[in-house]
């Protein structure tokens, strides 16, 4: 905000709608891998679903593996939509504007992504699909509501359909500005996705109002959608699972993933479709900061876990723990808590490296690495060591169709990313025009002062 | 049995059985040998796959009921014991509130009931299983011609994807109550046996209605040496074990085995 360049409407027009209008070399080379990548994902799924759960590393003690850690981390990284756009539309932070919509354009595609893992885990998908959609009320059984895997699709479709609402409210102005740009087919398209918006002042007010109201009804479900998902173990009866401060420490976790994952795509839009002016160092710096403080809350939680888990004399528990802290997990959890604290927080720490592009997009990168392994730690150990007395204790390693599908879950989100990057503007150009507008300088002195000034 | 729940405060979560009957095995640890007979009828009984070696190596042999063995004392004083580990039938099952799509519930005859055709296979109900008596299947059947020859028509071949365990022999309790009905009589004690207990030479299964007072299974269900696996989890199984008798146990260390279960945790 305070290092923003000077620019004519025309000119940012011309910026933010140069990736949608414009198609580089580089676009296809990316559309290419990740079309790929995700083909590799079509394959392994295929083989799933015709040979059935026995192609993946998935056994007897362990029966929940990368799908379900590919899902928690999946919605983990949704968090940082909300995370991004509601709190800080609520609390008017000026240095939200460029990323709010990547942010929650991330949440829509890893929402889906992670509803995907869902179906895969069952194996069966036509079975799931067939009991959920349309739900079989006819013969009188209804689904049991005492079960967390009720609560937590109602939480995800929740999330889901409100950060739709969330990106495409936002997106009406663009739309109505690409109609103006385009021509052929694309301008129709363009007419009717942005509903006769005509940009005068009723039209704006209804869209202020929308925003703020959808930004405050998101938050109570951006909170509760991570909580739920952790009450998939937390409502459980295994050690291990069975932790009281699953629901906070999991939302944390979320938000940590999630806002490092925003910093990830705001590094790779900035060189991508050129958006220094945009993207700007300071916006490294706010979310930094803001990184600083999750990254040190989820360090509490996680001690807090281990700690409870040591030192309560529950033999289950802590047996878990135990495995969870001897190798070979205890390099996994080594490699964990450096990448998602001993490593990144110093480096955060330092206005320099926060404002450097390069460090912020390798330190969020770590920081998703640790937080993946996080989940890992969580669900497969754990089943590993049910009850001490008893009975069967096991191994897990991944099969490749897991792996693979892993691959998948990135290059999905990528591949829908870049799609949409495509199609609409990424960045809320009205929203950064509003910026412009608002933006005064005040002197004092000889000093120039740069403000916000609202209404 | 009845003073067990006493003891436990558990009355109130006591299941319905409005039709007076709540299927329950004592399991005499006094008795097995751990000779595996049962796990064999159980198999034959039930259709479950083979556990063939690749199967095993991978960690997915499905037994219904399975011998645990547990090995105490040093070399040369070495005792092996026994317990027969299968579906408790829990009356407080961890395993029933978690599916979302009530494929396991609890019937009116206090069995935990499997229903295949609603499974959609979340397998949420087998990490719930605090004894690891649920079993999934992670490939489908490949069953030739003449090995269909040997399946047991009154079971379901299940297909993959799907969450199985030990059911108590249903079609037999089934098949029983037929019979009886036909003949317009009551169902009795020792009328139902699932082929482990049929097939247990040392009597160490006996299996009946708890709510009965007068069978055989209840009677030995008030023995002194009885407990229930797991029991502080609260899942107030209908499977009741009877310990092991030791005549030397004032000279050894802590009884072991399933006692373990319950005494470790205490002491621990």
């Amino acid at each position: 905000m305070h290092e923003r360049p000077r620019l004519t409407p025309i000119q940012i027009n011309r910026d933010l709608m140069r990736s949608v209008l414009e198609t580089p070399l580089v676009f296809y080379v990316l559309l290419l891998i990740l079309m790929g990548l995700v083909g590799l994902g079509v394959v392994a799924a295929t083989l799933l679903v015709t040979y059935g759960l026995g192609v993946t590393g998935l056994n007897h003690p362990v029966f929940w593996g990368f799908f379900i850690i590919n899902f928690v981390f999946w919605v983990g990284i949704s968090h940082a939509g909300t995370m991004i756009s509601a709190i800080l539309r609520l609390t008017a932070a000026e240095w939200r504007r460029p990323v709010v919509r990547a942010a929650e354009v991330m949440t829509v595609f890893s929402l889906l992504t992670a509803a995907l893992f869902v179906v895969l885990h069952t194996g069966r998908p036509w079975r799931t699909l067939y009991w959920a959609f349309p739900y079989d009320f006819v013969r009188g059984i209804w689904p049991d509501v005492r079960s967390p895997l009720v609560w937590d699709p109602s939480a995800i479709f929740t999330y889901l359909t409100g950060s739709i609402l969330f990106v495409y409210a936002a997106l009406i102005p663009d739309l109505a500005l690409a109609r103006d740009k385009t021509t052929g087919w694309r301008r129709s398209l363009y007419g009717v996705l942005c509903l006769g918006w005509r940009g005068n002042a009723r039209q704006w007010k209804l869209l202020n109002a929308t925003g703020l109201l959808l930004s405050a009804l998101i938050l109570p479900v951006f909170v509760s959608v991570h909580s739920i998902v952790s009450w998939d173990f937390g409502m459980s009866l295994v050690p291990g699972w069975h932790v009281h401060i699953f629901a906070p420490y999991f939302v944390v976790g979320a938000v940590l993933s999630g806002v490092a994952a925003v910093i990830a795509l705001m590094a790779v839009m900035r060189s991508l479709f050129r958006l220094h002016d945009y993207i700007r160092p300071e916006h490294f710096d706010m979310i930094g900061r803001l990184l600083i403080v999750v990254a040190l809350a989820w360090a509490y939680f996680y001690f807090i876990d281990v700690v409870f888990a040591l030192l309560s004399k529950e033999e289950a528990e802590y047996e878990v723990m135990k495995l969870r802290l001897s190798p070979p997990y205890l390099y996994l959890f080594l490699l964990m808590i450096t990448c998602n604290v001993f490593l990144p927080v110093p480096i955060w720490m330092f206005r320099r490296f926060r404002r450097n592009i390069g460090i912020m997009l390798i330190t969020s990168l770590v920081v998703n690495i640790g937080m993946w392994l996080e989940r890992f730690l969580i669900i497969v150990p754990t089943l590993q060591r049910r009850h001490p007395d008893a009975f069967a204790w096991g191994d897990y390693s991944a099969s490749l169709v897991e792996i693979s599908l892993v691959i998948f879950s990135f290059a999905n989100v990528g591949l829908l990313l870049l799609l949409f990057s495509k199609i609409f503007p990424v960045i809320p150009i009205w929203e950064e025009k509003e910026g412009h507008i608002w933006k005064r300088e005040f002197r004092i002195g000889k000093l120039r002062l740069p403000a916000i000034v609202r209404e | 049995m009845r003073q067990a729940a006493e003891g436990q405060e558990q009355d109130t979560s006591k299941p319905v059985t409005s039709i007076g009957r709540r299927w329950g095995m004592v399991v005499d640890l006094d008795r097995c040998t751990g000779c595996q007979a049962c796990v064999v009828a159980c198999h034959a009984e039930n259709n479950i796959a083979l556990n063939l070696e690749d199967v095993v190596l991978q960690q997915r042999a499905m037994n219904w009921i399975r011998i645990e063995r547990y090995w105490e004392g040093e070399y040369p004083n070495v005792k092996a014991r026994f317990l027969p580990m299968f579906c408790q039938h829990c009356n407080n099952a961890p395993c029933e509130p978690v599916c979302p799509v009530y494929a396991t519930y609890h019937n009116r005859e206090g069995l935990n009931v499997q229903v295949y055709n609603r499974c959609i296979g979340t397998r949420y109900c087998a990490n719930n299983c605090p004894y690891h008596a649920r079993f999934f299947n992670f490939w489908e059947r490949d069953l030739e011609e003449e090995q269909r020859e040997y399946l047991n028509p009154n079971v379901t071949v299940r297909t993959k994807g799907i969450m199985e365990k030990c059911t108590f022999c249903v079609q037999r309790i089934r098949k029983s109550e037929w019979e009886r009905r036909h003949a317009d009589e009551e169902l009795q004690d020792g009328d139902v046996a699932p082929a482990c207990v049929q097939a247990c030479p040392t009597d160490t299964l006996v299996f009946g209605n708890l709510e009965d007072e007068n069978s055989r299974v209840a009677k030995l269900a008030e023995n002194k040496r009885h407990y229930r696996v797991l029991e502080n989890l609260g899942t107030d199984t209908n499977v009741i074990y009877l310990k092991k008798v030791d005549p030397h146990a004032s000279e050894t260390a802590p009884a072991h085995a399933g006692a373990a279960a319950n005494s470790g945790r205490n002491s621990a």
